[in-house]
């Protein structure tokens, strides 16, 4: 479903988002910035221009689904609902507070527009595959999407949730791996290395396509691929990304996975989005 | 108390491991990418070459720790509260509770005090879990001294333990000199004839001060930590339901399954007496700061005491 024609329109859109990121980790004093600038573009995408969803009916039995395995990236997921329309957009400085709706991580029962909650890594992928699975014994043409870390495909549930979409043909499901190769403790080559990702995903039985995070082009082509294949495998989009992206000082930086900006960096850190350009969108 | 700086329990437990892999070459510590929250970055950082970062894989890491213990090796296994003892709790079980091995399991960021991360990350359930394992020691101190002298203690107990932490910085209370860490035994820090406020881990701050308040109301209360929850200290649990009669226990905890239900059944094997449970009612936490998230769910001096006043006889 395009709703936003150009790349330009996309670009602005998402500086939007990673405004509304920035600003809900300022006022919730903690939060995960790095992990949700770095796949804003993505959902942005996806949210915009891919999946067949409705802000004024978000359990419509027939919308596509998604999950967002890595949980933490809550505040980019919140910041796209809003910008879509799904609650106000001044809500996300109500992130992380008592009583706001608005939880740390996804909570399906009080946000709408989440189809999962989530937090605990490695289980929103095979919650993914039972939504999946559960169109095909439905007979209905929804697809599923799934965003995972890439320190989360270390889980060994990653790859026991991989193992069973191949082998039921799970052709509606796509991941998409948020590869900006960092966790929390390093690298992620250096920490536990779950590479060649590829390859793994390919011995699973998978459609491999590798992208760049932050290129709205190369995202449509691989949709578009995932969407058009038919032969009963799943496919996965390696998404090499920056973690931090847009923020200049938290761009590759570990530290900024999990702590928020004070008052003087996050003024700094609107004002470098705000000069990105909001857009006319 | 309140002149010391508050101090997270996990700070001892990192400041612990440090100093305990001076003493012990064959201790190891094992961790799921969460090193510098746990604490166990610390140790990292003087012992790099028996430190394994196991990424996140909790399951996988657990019975690599069993595999280490049963052949030589004292290994502390960490990851916050919810992934060490819920995550990774068949392995716990079947691969370091069953055989009996010397693993110590360093659990932080456990009760609702975890804050805003939320729900997913609050474990309230842990004690529960662990209690259930034949053979499982699990120890909650209550403060930065008692997590460094719990940690000791359990490398110098051969078997599984669990040790649970905090994310929050809280008072210190255990800082008289002679400070000594008995594993199983529960200490009596106040004396009291009225009723026996039986705590543990942060709780136990809470209930010193909640006792003052009920001084004030006319109510004595005597304050018990309980930093072993198994084995539990059934004796002094019985002594003070005789010397007492009611008992309250405090616990960062549900009340399904944790100190409360310990004590209940003690004593109502031993020595019935009525106990009234406060903890995290059957109920799944939220987002919010965690020293308010505490208020919240009246584990604080005041909810205690209010709790006391209005519905314990
Ligand atoms: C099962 C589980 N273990 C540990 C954590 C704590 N945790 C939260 S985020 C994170 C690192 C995630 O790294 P990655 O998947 O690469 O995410 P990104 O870099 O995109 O933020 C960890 C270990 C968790 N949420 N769930």
């Amino acid at each position: 479903m395009k709703r936003l024609a150009t790349t330009a329109e996309l670009e602005a859109m998402a500086n939007r988002v990673r405004q509304g990121i920035v600003t809900g980790v300022f006022h919730a004093k903690s939060g995960h910035p790095g992990g949700s600038l770095s796949c804003a573009d993505l959902l942005t995408y996806l949210y915009f221009n891919e999946m067949n969803v409705d802000p004024q009916n978000p359990t419509a039995e027939d919308r596509d689904r998604f999950v967002l395995s890595k949980g933490h990236g809550a505040p980019a997921l919140y910041s796209v609902l809003a910008h879509m329309g799904y609650f106000p957009v001044k809500d996300l400085e109500t992130l992380r507070h008592i009583g706001s709706y608005l939880q740390g991580h996804p909570d399906m029962k009080r946000v709408p527009g989440v189809d999962m909650s989530s937090g605990s890594l490695g289980q929103g992928v095979s919650a993914a595959c039972g939504m999946a699975l559960a169109a095909k014994i439905q007979k209905k043409g929804y697809r599923v999407y799934c965003m995972l870390g890439d320190g989360e495909i270390e889980e060994g549930q990653v790859w026991e949730a991989a193992m069973f979409a191949s082998h039921k043909k799970l052709d509606n499901l796509c991941l998409i791996v948020d590869n900006n190769g960092l966790q929390i403790d390093g690298k992620v080559e250096e920490v536990c290395s779950p590479y060649p990702i590829d390859e793994k995903f390919q011995a699973f039985g998978f459609e491999v396509t590798e992208i760049d995070a932050h290129n709205f082009e190369e995202m449509e082509k691989a949709l578009n691929f995932a969407r058009a294949n038919q032969n009963g495998k799943p496919t996965v989009i390696i998404a090499k990304s920056v973690k931090g992206k847009g923020v200049s000082f938290m761009e590759n930086v570990v530290n900024w996975h999990g702590v928020a900006p004070n008052e003087e960096q996050f003024n700094s850190a609107m004002q470098e989005l705000l000069e990105g350009g909001n857009g006319d969108v | 108390m309140s002149e010391l700086k508050k101090i997270a329990t996990r700070e001892g437990y990192g400041d612990e491991l440090k100093k305990l892999g001076e003493e012990y070459p064959n201790l190891v510590v094992l961790d799921a990418d969460l090193a510098a929250a746990t604490k166990t970055a610390t140790f990292q950082k003087a012992f790099p070459d028996r430190f394994f970062d196991c990424g996140i894989a909790e399951a996988n890491m657990m019975s690599v720790a069993a595999g280490l213990a049963a052949s030589g090796m004292i290994p502390f296994a960490s990851s916050f509260a919810m992934f060490a003892a819920g995550r990774a709790y068949e392995q716990v079980r079947n691969s370091i509770g069953y055989p009996h091995l010397n693993v110590k399991i360093g659990a932080t960021h456990a009760g609702v005090s975890v804050g805003e991360d939320g729900a997913t990350h609050q474990c309230c359930e842990d004690i529960a879990l662990m209690r259930t394992i034949p053979g499982m020691v699990i120890i909650n101190p209550s403060d930065y001294t008692e997590a460094r002298a719990a940690v000791r203690a359990a490398v110098e107990y051969d078997g599984p333990v669990y040790l649970r932490f905090g994310r929050l910085a809280v008072e210190q209370i255990n800082t008289s000199p002679d400070y000594r860490f008995e594993m199983g035994k529960g200490v009596t820090l106040r004396d009291g004839k009225d009723l026996t406020i039986v705590a543990t881990g942060l709780c136990v701050t809470e209930a010193l001060k909640a006792a003052e308040l009920l001084a004030a109301q006319g109510k004595d209360a005597r304050v018990v930590n309980i930093h072993t929850i198994k084995p539990l200290d059934v004796g002094l649990m019985v002594k003070c339901a005789k010397e007492t009669g009611t008992i309250v226990t405090v616990e960062e905890h549900s009340i399904i399954g944790g100190l409360g239900e310990a004590v209940c059944s003690a004593l109502a094997e031993n020595y019935p007496a009525r106990v009234h449970r406060i903890g995290v009612k059957d109920e799944f936490g939220y987002s919010g700061p965690g020293a308010q998230l505490i208020k919240e769910f009246g584990l604080d001096s005041e909810g205690i005491a209010r709790e006391i006043l209005e519905n314990v006889r």
